[in-house]
């Protein structure tokens, strides 16, 4: 579904990406992992395209999105759950909800996912009117989720969801993506410092380094890998 | 004419002053709210535009140049976003103001090379003319009462845009989060030169309004813009309704101040005013304090 070869991009002098390359394949759950700067980010930003390719290629369905704006991007069918949740603070979670399917056009659609998202976030239907800017950390995390889903993704991207949550939270917002996962058929990338939990959910993992996949394995063989397990695992 | 009387026709000439603070208020929050940049050539580019309107007014009725010119100013106002503040939109907000200074003097030059520094009769359609509506003893003339109409209209005409359309709430969440609005496969770019459009056709009705209450001259924005400005802030800059309601409320301050006190002092009891307001809240009479939750 997702086809990345060799890609390359930076921030100005910064090389962030040297050489990433990864398969997705339909209805899979990705784990991408490995420490601070390692590309993590940024292989999802270039992916959804909030920042350009120097060279390498990136394909979605057989069609090549690496010079397409973020937002041709959203209509082809990929979302991004973003690195610290990014919801719009001074709008409700109904309107964050809304913004979230600003590319649909069909209104029954819309409200039917709207009342889905409540139904696996039911704090969200509670808490609908209130502006975003109220809720905790991991009410943000689930309006980021359901902000996302609304645009009726094919594929998402999360950028460590569990950053600055409580463990047990982190855990709950897990199953419930594994259960999205399931009844919706998405293919999911996740990226995440906690490996034990990507690695949950996921099939297949990439272990990034410096900007480069320095290891590619299926997830149960990388909770087997002796280096994985010390780097990432802790144990 | 008793004191009641007197006080009321006083509030009455501030709402009518005020109704075109107002209107400039409002555009200069339309910029704010959907861009976050506060433009400080709003009153330059109306005279502009007034300047371009009163030409095709020799050419044609009074309505349809007014319409005319709001097509116009839209235009520009969208121009003026994608060619002149797209560059200076991921530098510091400091390089947008430098950058609406210049604006300001080149909208300002231009027009005084045109059209010089003589003021100009501006046309006045029929509906503005005739007798004053009296009440009492209290009069206000069918302009003032046409200008407070149309900025209350366009008042509820913004904040149906904001509040209740798609387009709308997709401006807003431009204005506060543009990455966030893009990953939900928002134009970005295009939101913002809407922003401007529709505040530089905004700004241009305002102009229309003042020329034909005064004359139609270069300078005539620069004190308007300065009191509009007084009101956006005193509205809370991110607020269509406070927009209208500050800078009605200059308006009534600085007619107060100016029977009462002296016309001296009017300038400068408003912004006392103004600054007391702030002081105690500091995000204005009706805007809205970020909370956030981290």
């Amino acid at each position: 579904m997702l086809n990345v070869q060799d890609l390359h991009a930076s921030y100005g002098p910064v090389l962030a990406l040297q050489g990433v390359s990864l398969y997705v394949p339909e209805g899979g759950v990705i784990a991408v992992l490995g420490p601070n700067g390692a590309g993590k980010s940024s292989t999802l930003r270039a992916i959804s395209g909030l920042l350009r390719a120097s060279s390498g290629t990136i394909e979605f369905a057989g069609q090549r999105i690496d010079r397409l704006s973020p937002e041709a991007i959203v209509r082809l069918g990929i979302s991004q759950v973003p690195e610290g949740r990014q919801t719009f603070a001074e709008l409700t979670v109904r309107e964050n909800l809304t913004i979230g399917a600003y590319t649909r056009g069909d209104g029954s659609g819309i409200r039917r996912d709207m009342d889905r998202v409540f139904s696996y976030f039911p704090v969200l239907a509670q808490r609908s009117k209130q502006t975003a800017g109220l809720l905790s950390g991991g009410e943000q995390q689930m309006l980021a989720i359901g902000r996302a889903l609304m645009a009726r993704p094919k594929l998402l991207l999360l950028d460590e969801p569990s950053m600055g949550l409580a463990p047990m939270l982190v855990r709950e917002i897990f199953s419930i993506v594994e259960t999205i996962t399931r009844e919706e058929r998405l293919t999911i990338v996740v990226v995440e410092q906690d490996a034990n939990l990507a690695l949950d959910i996921a099939q297949h993992g990439y272990v990034l380094e410096a900007g480069a996949v320095v290891l590619d394995d299926a997830a149960a063989h990388l909770r087997a890998n002796e280096a994985v397990r010390r780097a990432y695992l802790g144990y | 004419m008793d004191q009641f009387e007197e006080f009321a026709q006083q509030v009455v000439t501030g709402v009518s002053i005020g109704s075109i603070y107002a209107i400039v208020a409002l555009a200069i929050v339309m910029i704010y709210r959907s861009t976050g940049v506060v433009n400080f050539a709003q009153g330059e580019m109306a005279t502009f535009t007034t300047f371009i309107s009163w030409s095709l007014m020799l050419r044609m009725d009074f309505w349809p140049a007014f319409a005319l010119a709001i097509v116009i100013a839209f235009f520009l106002g969208g121009t003026l976003e994608m060619v002149v503040m797209r560059p200076v939109e991921r530098a510091s907000p400091l390089n947008s103001i430098v950058v609406t200074l210049g604006l300001l003097a080149i909208f300002n030059s231009v027009a005084l090379w045109r059209w010089g520094p003589l003021p100009k009769p501006f046309p006045r359609p029929d509906v503005f003319t005739g007798s004053a509506l009296t009440v009492g003893s209290v009069t206000i003339s069918r302009l003032n009462i046409g200008i407070l109409a149309i900025a209350l209209l366009m008042m509820l005409a913004l904040y149906l845009l904001f509040s209740y359309t798609k387009i709308g709430l997709a401006m807003r969440a431009t204005a506060q989060n543009p990455t966030a609005s893009r990953l939900v496969g928002i134009n970005v770019s295009r939101m913002l030169s809407l922003g401007w459009a529709i505040s530089a056709s905004v700004g241009a009705v305002a102009g229309m309004l003042t020329a034909a209450s005064l004359t139609l001259s270069v300078d005539m924005m620069f004190a308007i813009l300065i009191f509009a400005f007084a009101g956006a802030v005193l509205g809370g800059l991110d607020s269509p309704a406070g927009a209208v309601i500050g800078g009605l409320g200059v308006g009534v301050i600085q007619a107060l101040a100016g029977n009462y006190i002296s016309t001296q002092v009017d300038v400068l009891v408003a912004f006392m005013v103004i600054v007391g307001v702030l002081v105690v809240r500091p995000t204005g009479l009706f805007g809205r304090r970020v909370i956030r939750r981290v």
